[in-house]
């Protein structure tokens, strides 16, 4: 036993050591890379809901779906409340695709698409990140469940797909879709009063 | 001790060119292959990499003469993956949406094969000075790895450099359909064409000085 511990003597400093260093990078950096997280959803509040004030949002948990859920509620420079930021996850091509979704105080118009996580193809089904598609969602009505379709859209229920990547523009709308019909079931009778 | 081994300035031009750790020594070849679809990704990897070998490197070489012959991989991985540890906290908190892109390649490079070689190979043998020289060598020699195999694949795959857009984005996309080459099928191609090309350059060069 001893002679293990003779032995090993360097590998044992230097364990506590590193382990003490790298105790101090966390407590520097740990709260920062909390900060990130954060920031990724409150960063894009404005972004979502029109008008919307960054630090006047307010985190919330709702009941949705039988579960406690965190929405966020948007807030203008007078402090009116404009709208709502939801987030929703559900499978994608690959992995699961994680959204924020912007919709108004009723709850009754998209306002605005973010995609937080997925990892879907690169070059095809990772253009659901751009804006050129996530727009597409932008003043959509939600009292129909939007539909994916491969020529420009007629009706106002209608997401033009990205052509190679069906499937995920598919995926997207889907979870668009439940997520705001659950959120709507939540929402208190009268909206956002 | 002093006089055997390269000397410092030997250990840094060898890492680049003569014994660049992708195209002569195959070593690294995961990052290689997986964050090389465009040249940030690629470049952020190499500067992780540059700081983990150089940390590893010297805290090898400074306790090389305590280092018993079965314990001083453990004592490597040890090393390596504080500095490894550090590097990815770096790049959640000041880098986060390209610490996001990476993934789980940053915390990787505690296995990259690279940096144990240069423990075993130059650090654990050397001082501290040729260490520093052998890490900073061999991590430019990685960096122009991918940097070369990187700029295929995004100029190709992506119609972009450093995500500049090079003006035929479109073109590239929808009528040739090289967004194979984003795609992982991509690297192996590239790799293996460069690789065939670092090679017959190499083998060229030898006929030439048949002493060499």
């Amino acid at each position: 036993m001893v002679r293990y511990l003779v032995q090993a003597w360097l590998v044992l400093l230097l364990a506590l050591g590193f382990g003490a260093a790298l105790a101090a990078v966390q407590s520097r950096l740990g709260p920062r890379i909390e900060q990130n997280k954060r920031d990724e959803t409150y960063d894009q509040v404005p972004r979502l809901v029109a008008g919307a004030v960054k630090e006047r949002t307010r985190e919330l948990k709702l009941k949705i779906g039988g579960e406690e859920r965190a929405v966020y509620k948007a807030f203008d420079g007078a402090g009116r409340h404009v709208g709502w930021v939801i987030k929703a996850a559900g499978q994608g091509f690959a992995d699961v695709i994680e959204l924020l979704i912007g919709l108004d105080r009723r709850g009754e118009t998209i306002t605005g698409l973010y995609v937080l996580e997925n990892k879907e193809t690169p070059a095809l089904g990772n253009k659901i990140v751009e804006p050129a598609f996530r727009g597409r969602f932008r003043g959509k009505p939600t009292a129909r469940p939007l539909k994916v379709t491969k020529k420009p859209p007629r009706a106002d229920n209608e997401i033009l797909a990205i052509s190679g990547a069906t499937v995920s523009s598919e995926s997207v709308t889907r979870i668009v879709n439940a997520a705001v019909a659950e959120f709507k079931r939540a929402l208190p009778a009268g909206g956002g009063h | 001790m002093a006089k055997d081994g390269p000397t410092p300035l030997e250990r840094f031009i060898q890492g680049i060119l003569p014994e660049n750790p992708v195209y002569r020594q195959l070593l690294g070849m995961c990052p290689t292959l997986a964050v090389t679809g465009n040249m940030k990704a690629a470049m952020t990897m190499s500067g992780a990499v540059l700081f983990v070998l150089l940390g590893a490197n010297l805290m090898v070489s400074l306790i090389r003469g305590l280092l018993k012959p079965h314990l001083r991989i453990l004592v490597f991985t040890l090393t390596i993956a504080a500095f490894v540890t550090v590097a990815d906290k770096f790049i959640a908190a000041y880098m986060w949406e390209m610490s996001k892109e990476l993934g789980p390649y940053v915390p990787l490079i505690i296995v990259n094969c690279i940096i144990i070689c240069r423990c075993e190979v130059c650090a654990s043998k050397q001082g501290p000075v040729a260490a520093a020289a052998d890490a900073v060598g061999q991590s430019l020699g990685f960096a122009l790895a991918l940097a070369s195999i990187a700029t295929v694949r995004e100029v190709l795959g992506s119609g972009t450099w450093f995500g500049i857009d090079l003006g035929w984005r479109a073109a590239a996309y929808d009528n040739y359909k090289l967004v194979l080459m984003a795609l992982p099928p991509g690297a192996f191609i590239t790799l293996g064409l460069l690789l065939g090309g670092a090679n017959w350059m190499a083998s060229a060069r030898r006929r030439r000085r048949p002493q060499a």
